[in-house]
């Protein structure tokens, strides 16, 4: 088991400056999420223009892992329609299943990959993705 | 007491862990199993498994023994005054949502109350909440001081006559905490209310006697001593199960079943519908048996000064925030500087070191320490100081690693 793996320099880095961790003043859809396994919190808010994802922010307490990856993916879902970010979605979730995905729209996502090997940390790495599928999903609905 | 010699009895401890010697400071959450609990379980399985209390043939008679062989171990260990006093559960949370669901609900109506404190494990908690729902009785808490305990004066003001209920833990998971059980329960008892025990941290640890507390249901698992998961224990005083009713119905729990209407056997039995956890009766007999041959005073001694050890040495650790009060059962929660606990738990992991990391099944109490999580090293009768240096050793290399995060 090599640490290095899954600390990787470029997720310390999110983890230490988060982007986009705040929140909107109005406008924005709001999800909040929990990881009942560990009392983590994640609150996502969106702001939609129609079907594109215009902004994204994220507030909550949570490991390296979750923040970097909250981080990561509000940097990622900026200006996607709700199709392309589901669709980004489930490329983050290949990549914790160890399949070998790519991210052009952000690498630093593919240094998560390392997240595989520690299964007890998947969770933490996919707490704030499945905050933005809830998110998406219920603006889909609406 | 060799904590070196006693930890050779644990096959499991016999390992590495990520290129390094296992470190076991998880006995909390679950304990390990001594050998000759293992060799009981399948010693059981190999030679007299069969149901009990039915069949008519030599492995049934054989089968039952064991089984009603246990719960006379279990009440001689916990000195209940008669073995059916002693009901197998599945662990303690079953053995608590079995007072709350059926001895609460029968005696609580709007107006009464319900008496538990803000460290309980959810399990000493949520069954109380429902309980507290469904009758309209008023769920209230006896306050923490700052260092995590309770005070005797705030217990005789929060339990009045309408109290029907006090429930607390004897040791609480997260700060170590030993609450004054027996005080509480005198109070209890002067306003007409039961009292109940969730002796999931103290049963392992050190001697209980359930006549001397004089509390009236006591509960634990087998794991977290020495036995196997999936067993735990109701204590229950006789004159008050007597009347109590069942929750579970089914097989083995019934004295005459009609279209309409059914009876039920005597105590304990009633409570155990279905066929209970032979194997795991057999095996927490076991346990018993090898904790008793070492001793409770000694395996208390021996966490007491093993504590006092790893205190001194984790308060050591610049940046440490240690949770609870000195004096304290065998764990040790804390924080390490901004390092989240998940991030710790798993560098020690990566050192062969295990440790619990999270809200341990006490949000509120997490709230209360205004932590959303913490890490928890907890010891039994099989750690040393050793385990303790390592401990140390590696949260001293968990700060390097993540010190440009911190800093």
């Amino acid at each position: 088991m090599q640490l290095d793996d899954l600390y990787r320099r470029v997720i310390m880095d999110h983890y230490k400056n988060p982007r986009n961790r705040g929140t909107f003043d109005e406008g924005a859809v709001t999800i909040n999420l929990n990881n009942p396994t560990c009392g983590d919190k994640i609150s996502l808010q969106l702001q939609m223009d129609g079907d594109v994802v215009k902004a994204a922010k994220f507030s909550g307490e949570g490991c390296s892992i979750s923040l970097s990856s909250a981080s990561m993916m509000t940097e990622a879902v900026k200006g996607k329609t709700i199709e392309e970010a589901l669709e980004l979605a489930d490329r983050f979730s290949g990549l914790m299943k160890g399949e070998a995905v790519e991210f052009e729209e952000l690498e630093d996502i593919e240094a998560l990959s390392g997240v595989n090997k520690f299964p007890a940390r998947i969770k933490c790495a996919t707490l704030a993705w499945n905050a933005l599928r809830k998110g998406i999903e219920h603006d889909h609905q609406a | 007491m060799n904590s070196a010699q006693i930890r050779k009895l644990f096959p499991i401890l016999d390992q590495e862990v990520n290129g390094h010697p296992l470190v076991y400071l998880d006995s909390a959450a679950s304990s390990q199993k001594p050998i000759s609990v293992i060799e009981a379980v399948k010693q059981y399985y190999e030679h007299d498994n069969a149901n009990v209390h039915r069949g008519v043939h030599t492995l049934g008679s054989r089968a039952t023994d064991a089984y009603e062989g246990a719960r006379e171990k279990v009440a001689r260990f916990i000195n209940a005054k008669r073995t059916e006093e002693i009901i197998f559960t599945r662990g303690t949370t079953t053995a608590l949502n079995l007072v709350a669901s059926s001895y609460a609900r029968l005696n609580c109506q709007e107006g009464d109350e319900i008496v538990i404190t803000p460290m309980e494990h959810h399990s000493n908690l949520i069954p109380w909440q429902q309980a507290a729902k469904a009758t309209g009785a008023t769920l209230k808490y006896i306050p923490l001081q700052p260092d995590g305990t309770i005070l005797l004066s705030d217990v005789e003001q929060i339990i009045t006559d309408r109290t029907k209920v006090v429930s607390m833990t004897y040791v609480s998971n997260v700060l170590g905490v030993v609450n004054p059980v027996k005080q509480v329960a005198e109070i209890a008892h002067r306003h007409g209310a039961v009292m109940v025990v969730d002796g999931a941290q103290s049963t392992p640890h050190m001697k209980v006697d359930v006549q001397d507390l004089d509390c009236d249901f006591y509960a634990f698992s087998g794991h977290k001593m020495c036995g196997p998961t999936g067993i735990g224990v109701l204590y229950g005083k006789k004159s008050l199960l007597n009347n109590m009713e069942p929750i579970e119905f089914g097989g083995e729990m019934i004295d005459e079943v009609g279209l309409y209407e059914s009876t039920w056997k005597e105590i304990p039995y009633r409570f155990e519908g279905g066929t209970p956890i032979i194997a795991g009766a057999v095996g927490l007999g076991a346990a018993i048996d090898f904790l008793e041959e070492i001793g409770m005073d000694e395996i208390e001694r021996h966490e007491h000064q093993l504590t006092a050890y790893a205190m001194e040495r984790l308060s050591e650790i610049e940046g440490i925030t240690i949770y609870g009060p000195q004096k304290r059962a065998g764990l040790v929660t804390f924080n390490l500087g901004d390092v989240h606990p998940h991030d710790v738990a798993t560098v020690l992991d990566a050192q062969g070191i295990a440790i619990r990391a999270g809200h341990h099944c006490c949000q509120p109490l997490m709230r209360w320490l205004e932590a959303s999580s913490t890490a928890r090293a907890s010891l039994y009768l099989y750690n040393t100081e050793e385990d303790v240096d390592r401990l140390v050793k590696g949260l001293i290399q968990t700060k390097e690693y993540f010190g440009y995060a911190i800093g």
